[in-house]
């Protein structure tokens, strides 16, 4: 029952922005054309919502994640403009980001350092890597399928419904949700977040399991960079920058708790979508960006003040 | 000031108290767990207002509308998570709120003797003000919170279970204190759920049970069995059942254990089928000899064997080789409260509930709920989180952990500590029926009476030093505390 209302709230959010729009704009909100557009606009702050989920509901926090992606567009890219193929360069870009993730994981179980601070050095650190590794400009790189991954759909692949890019994020959604909700990691990530020091009296390997909870954000980190690379078309060092904040934004909407313990995957993609909705809406009601700006701040606080109210009621 | 007096009538959690307290007067009010004292202390503090009945204070009408109303008005919680802000000194504590100024700046040596001037008169004139709370003991702390309340000039204080987490000799010390109040002429209401120490602190009881008062009286005059059926609403039978145990064979053994700090040294022997009590003060090591038995904290010396193997340890290993913990600090570590009971239940074997590292929610919900039913947990469904069970079913949740996980020694520290009087004997009964399995229980205990009714033997750790065990039988409760007092 409780569990109900929860995941309900946020999608209730959702369905009143996207009526409001609707009825304010009808005929140019809630057309196919403009779905697959939001669509394509969510895919990357919701796949690197993904690990974040994972991060919160484990008790922590990662502020790098806009520098990951924008370290994975320009290794992509790099890699691509090597001649390497787009499988073995998309697979060498995952590869990275499982590392940082497995850096920062390191860093937060080896050195007892709060993750907020390990991940604002790696924010700038990361950054600073892309940038020395792009040599301070765009990469340009061969087209290739991976470019493909997110724009609109030609006619003649209407069948897919949606770009691949977006079925990957459902697809790693469905998988992380399962891990997180129906697996002994899923449990002992949430039992972390929750109480650490239950989780090791219960003989959770605390340690390992926060490694791999960093390690995992780190690849979904890159996923979302090459769903931005195929979004931008180059690797861009200076991109994404603040995109941590959307994505951690994105999972607290979606009814996560920042303590820990808390998060569903649900949430967080319902919590991406509601905040493309509103950028999208504004957009073709022709405010101005400063009004969206404005307007996805008090979501946020609403989001969350609302999520607190029903738990008082619990 | 007149007698102080109030009446309840609220509905569902409250439904009908009556209680009165008169200046210079100890009132212990007591009952389980969902009784209604929680309840009871909101409405007084002013953090719940009732729906009906009468609240009269000095005989004027007594509605606090919060707990500044009710602090103005003369009535002072003291509740058992102290509130106090560790960082600041004790003056600024004692005075937080209102502090003395002048033109807006703080006038320190004022707020430092008004504050010296409310130790003294608790006579504590020992504690200095200007100290941070930080390094303060717990006992101390609750020495600061009185004084912040009769700084206040509060006449009514309202201690919440005060003894919960201090030793034996600071709820002596505790005890000095309430008779120095009560001499006076404060009015203090005591909730506990400790008979022995309602008897030491009290004049008069009160006996709550499901919101409404059932009884009462000068303390004098009743029996402890006529409080504690008031308290259960049936006749008590046995609070200690002893099946017949056969030790059988050694599964637990250390010799010359020293953790970092402490314990320094305990060596025993733990065999199948008995219940083994480590007696002692709060502080004497015990804790945290059951800590580095379990792998949570290095073991700097000495051998723990665990059924015939040895070496370093983790809680991991622990659980693999059939060793189970209770912890004694259960918001904190024992359970995880947000968290559901089946997930608390589950959680240190969550294996067999899916295939391949899965846990089915279907399934982990069934094992969970095999136990509701023995254990007596009172609870909607095992999708509710911890925090909104009472702490008896808590604490069972806790103990069905290790039964779920189908452990063969049990490490139980304070398993009975602040629940009520059913899940005590509950536990004391789910502890012989384990020991008569041929399970082994060493059992951590602060109070007496309970480590002689369950235990077959019975051990004493003074100052990291543990003592040999001896039978029941050989030993009681005075010998008990002297050697947990005196031996060096």
């Amino acid at each position: 029952m409780t569990s109900w209302l929860h995941r309900l709230g946020p999608l209730a959010g959702l369905a009143l922005v996207a009526l409001l729009f609707t009825v304010l704009r009808p005929g140019q909100f809630a057309t196919p054309g403009n779905l697959e557009i939001m669509l394509l606009q969510t895919a990357v702050v919701a796949t690197a919502a993904l690990g974040m989920t994972l991060v919160i509901a484990s008790g922590g926090i990662d502020l790098s994640v806009g520098a990951q992606i924008a370290l994975a567009t320009v290794t992509l890219a790099s890699l691509l403009a090597r001649g390497w193929s787009p499988a073995a360069a998309l697979l060498a870009t995952v590869a990275g980001g499982l590392a940082c993730g497995g850096l920062i994981g390191g860093l937060v179980t080896g050195l007892r350092l709060p993750p907020f601070i390990v991940t604002l050095g790696m924010w700038g650190g990361l950054r600073g890597l892309a940038k020395g590794l792009a040599g301070e400009t765009m990469v340009v790189a061969p087209t290739t399928w991976l470019n493909d991954l997110l724009t609109a759909l030609p006619p003649e692949r209407r069948w897919l419904l949606m770009p691949a890019g977006v079925w990957l994020t459902i697809l790693l959604a469905v998988a992380v949700a399962v891990l997180l909700q129906m697996t002994r990691l899923g449990r002992h990530i949430l039992a972390i977040g929750s109480s650490e020091p239950t989780a090791r009296l219960c003989g959770v390997a605390v340690e390992r399991t926060k490694l791999v909870v960093y390690a995992l954000a780190g690849a979904l980190a890159a996923v979302a960079g090459v769903l931005q690379y195929a979004y931008l078309t180059v690797g861009d060092p200076t991109t994404a920058l603040g995109m941590e904040l959307d994505v951690i934004a994105a999972v607290v909407i979606g009814g996560a708790s920042l303590a820990g313990g808390r998060g569903s995957v649900a949430g967080t993609l319902v919590g991406a979508l509601i905040m493309t909705a509103v950028a999208n809406g504004c957009t073709k009601l022709d405010l101005p960006n400063w009004v969206q700006e404005i307007v996805t701040g008090v979501i946020i606080v609403a989001a969350v003040a609302l999520d607190r109210f029903r738990r008082v009621d619990d | 000031m007149r007698g102080v007096c109030k009446a309840f009538g609220a509905t569902a959690a409250l439904a009908g108290v009556d209680l009165r307290v008169a200046p210079g007067e100890v009132l212990a009010v007591v009952g389980e767990n969902g009784a209604g004292k929680s309840t009871l202390m909101k409405v007084l503090a002013g953090v719940v207002r009732p729906d009906a009945g009468e609240m009269l204070l000095d005989g004027r009408p007594y509605a606090p509308r919060s707990p500044r109303d009710a602090r103005a008005a003369g009535v002072a919680m003291i509740h058992q998570e102290l509130a106090l802000a560790p960082h600041l000194t004790i003056a600024d504590n004692i005075l937080l709120g209102m502090e003395p100024t002048r033109a807006g700046f703080l006038r320190r040596a004022a707020s430092r003797a008004a504050a010296r001037e409310a130790l003294r008169q608790l006579g504590r004139d020992d504690i200095p003000p200007e100290a941070v709370v930080a390094g303060l003991s717990i006992a101390d702390r609750q020495v600061v919170e009185i004084a912040r309340a009769v700084a206040v000039g509060c006449r009514v204080l309202v201690l919440d279970e005060p003894t919960s987490s201090l030793t034996a000799a600071d709820v002596r010390h505790l005890e000095t204190l309430v008779k120095r109040l009560r001499g006076l002429g404060h009015a203090i209401v005591f909730i506990s759920h400790v008979l022995e120490e309602v008897r030491a602190f009290a004049d008069r009881v009160t006996v709550l049970r499901d919101g409404a008062t059932v009884g009462g009286g000068d303390l004098a005059t009743l029996a402890d069995a006529t409080i504690v059926e008031w308290m259960v609403g049936r006749p008590v039978t046995e609070l200690y059942p002893r099946s017949p145990r056969t030790p059988g064979a050694a599964v637990l053994e250390l010799s010359g254990v020293a953790g970092r700090r402490l314990p320094e040294s305990a060596s025993l022997v733990l065999r199948r089928g008995e219940v083994l009590g480590i007696a002692g003060l709060v502080g004497a090591g015990r804790t945290e000899l059951l800590r580095a038995v379990f792998g949570l904290d290095p073991v700097r010396r000495g051998t723990v064997r665990v059924a015939a193997t040895s070496g370093t340890a983790t809680p991991t290993r622990r659980w693999a080789q059939g060793v189970g913990m209770v912890s004694e600090d259960r918001k904190r570590e024992g359970l995880a409260v947000e968290l559901s009971i089946a997930d608390n239940l589950t959680l240190s074997r969550l294996a067999g509930l899916g295939p391949a590292g899965l846990v089915l929610p279907g399934r982990q919900a069934a094992a969970a709920r095999r136990w509701i039913e023995p254990l007596q947990i009172k609870c909607r469904d095992v999708s509710q989180p911890i925090a909104a069970l009472s702490g008896g079913n808590q604490q069972k949740v806790a103990v069905a952990r290790l039964l779920h996980h189908d452990v063969d020694v049990l490490l139980l520290d304070e398993p009975t500590r602040g629940i009520d009087v059913g899940a005590k004997a509950r536990i004391y009964a789910l502890i012989d029926e384990l020991a008569a399995r041929g399970r082994a229980i060493l059992l951590v205990s602060s109070h007496v009476p309970e480590l002689l009714g369950v235990c077959d033997r019975v051990a004493v750790m003074c100052r990291g030093r543990l003592g040999p065990a001896r039978l029941v039988g050989e030993i009681d409760e005075h010998t008990l505390m002297q050697e947990a007092i005196a031996r060096g």
